[in-house]
């Protein structure tokens, strides 16, 4: 009796709940693409004969990397306006999401700046490429491949990590949670359901993964 | 010392009156050059000129590979002065790899691009450098391949390759920004003994249509069939230079004799 009470009320949340994945996907997706491009600039400055550059970067990752997201995103949302920069909820969960992912992507490209062998750089540079065609031409597109892998990893992080948007008012997959849980007392079947959201997400990722990194292998 | 026309086995290179500019095509003076604590250069002079083909040899750590690297600047030098066309080689930026175009280079572990296709390895200089069309380049690219007799792998990547086929796609990457100069830096060193001599032979047809060249290597035949003047290197200074028939029929250099007995005992 209870139950299926319970159960009809929660059918009739399923529209909200199909909204909540749709912000989900927003945060998360758009969060990584700043997250992906930040991070190769980041890790570009990392490697870079300029000093100036090189500290930036550092600075960055070390800031980025060892702060709370939670933190991230209540100050992006609550402490940014008060010196006069106000971003909308969704915008301070794309931001804070992308700038804390960044630290992440800089330190995978970096190790993937690292794999290219030094020898293509001086045979790059020996047919009269500039600093950032070797770059662009021969150093990201081979550091990129090798690291698909954590790159997958970093993308599945950005999902489930996307969750702490509900905490700043978001009505993602765990806000939308946390709504009807006040409707509905039924906690098992809605968190439960949350997570098995998240967890179909994060295995789709997991084989797109795997999919682009069989593709792209390069032979060595 | 003996220019290029005075050797008789190799087709007349051009001189410079025909390209009508006057002077060596590389002149360095009094080059020193040291890795931290070591003295890898010591007040090195060459000059080498147009169409001419200077064969680097000695023993290991003799400083060969570093004064190679450091005609297009691969290496920077302490001191001295190194000159390309009559001018000094600029420091950095534009400038710089403008000069590197000019000058092909060849590794010694070939360092083709691993994500490109031997086409696309060759290509990539002229498309981005010299801003030629994608299919003028590849028609070019592809004639440059025919020349070093991989046409067939155009299409494939360079872990695919032997060791010896990547050396001369290697060479023909080199070839296709139309150097005024070509590098060999061992270019048969990291290979299998029955590949060496096909890439030889494409540095020896190189050598024949008059391509200047310096070349690093330990292969005392190409030497011999190819170089218009020896230079021995023995602890970072250039001990003796001369025609291969003077150098390897009489060395005046103990050093050079030693080396020699050593590599030719065999």
């Amino acid at each position: 009796m209870l139950a299926r009470a319970a159960g009809s009320s929660l059918a009739a949340h399923t529209g909200d709940f199909l909204h909540g994945i749709l912000v989900t996907l927003e945060i998360s997706s758009v969060g990584f693409l700043l997250a992906l491009i930040a991070g190769t600039l980041l890790a570009i400055f990392r490697v870079s004969p300029l000093l100036p550059l090189r500290g930036f970067g550092t600075a960055y990752v070390e800031v980025f990397r060892n702060t709370p997201l939670l933190v991230l995103l209540l100050l992006m949302f609550f402490g940014l306006p008060e010196v006069g920069v106000t971003f909308g909820l969704l915008s301070s969960a794309i931001l804070g999401l992308g700038f804390y992912e960044a630290a992440f992507v800089c330190e995978a490209v970096r190790s993937g700046i690292n794999t290219v062998p030094p020898g293509q750089v001086e045979a790059a540079r020996a047919i009269g490429l500039r600093h950032w065609q070797v770059l662009l031409e021969v150093v990201l597109p081979q550091a990129l491949r090798a690291v698909v892998q954590p790159l997958g990893n970093l993308a599945i992080a950005a999902v489930l990590n996307s969750s702490l948007a509900a905490a700043i008012g978001n009505t993602d997959i765990t806000g939308t949670a946390n709504h009807v849980f006040a409707d509905v007392v039924e906690p098992i079947p809605i968190y439960v359901g949350a997570g098995l959201t998240y967890l179909a997400l994060s295995l789709v990722i997991g084989q797109l993964t795997g999919v682009l990194e069989r593709r792209l292998v390069i032979v060595r | 010392m003996a220019g290029p026309l005075d050797v008789g086995a190799r087709a007349a290179a051009p001189s410079a009156a025909v390209s009508g500019r006057a002077g060596p095509l590389v002149s360095i003076r009094a080059v020193n050059k040291s890795f931290g604590a070591l003295h890898v250069l010591r007040d090195v002079d060459l000059t080498i000129e147009r169409g001419e083909v200077v064969v680097v040899i000695g023993p290991s750590g003799s400083g060969k590979s570093t004064l190679c690297r450091c005609l297009n600047r691969l290496e920077t030098i302490d001191s001295g002065e190194i000159t390309f066309e009559g001018s000094p080689l600029p420091q950095e930026g534009r400038a710089l790899a403008s000069l590197r175009a000019e000058i092909g280079m060849v590794f010694q572990a070939f360092n083709l691009f691993g994500h490109k296709t031997i086409l696309e390895n060759v290509t990539l200089g002229p498309v981005k450098v010299r801003k030629m069309t994608r299919t003028d380049a590849v028609d070019k690219a592809r004639a440059l391949l025919e020349r070093v007799g991989i046409l067939d792998k155009a299409d494939r990547y360079p872990a695919e390759l032997s060791g010896g086929q990547q050396q001369r796609a290697a060479i023909a990457r080199a070839l296709a920004m139309d150097p005024a100069l070509m590098l060999f830096d061992e270019p048969t060193s990291a290979l299998d003994p029955e590949m060496i001599s096909e890439v030889l032979d494409v540095m020896v047809s190189l050598a024949n249509d008059g391509m200047t060249m310096l070349v690093v290597t330990h292969e005392m035949g190409f030497a011999r069939r190819a170089a218009d003047r020896v230079a021995f290197m023995d602890g970072g200074r250039i001990l003796q230079i001369a025609p291969p028939s003077e150098f390897f029929a009489a060395p005046s250099n103990d050093r050079a004799r030693e080396f020699l007995s050593k590599v030719l005992s065999h």
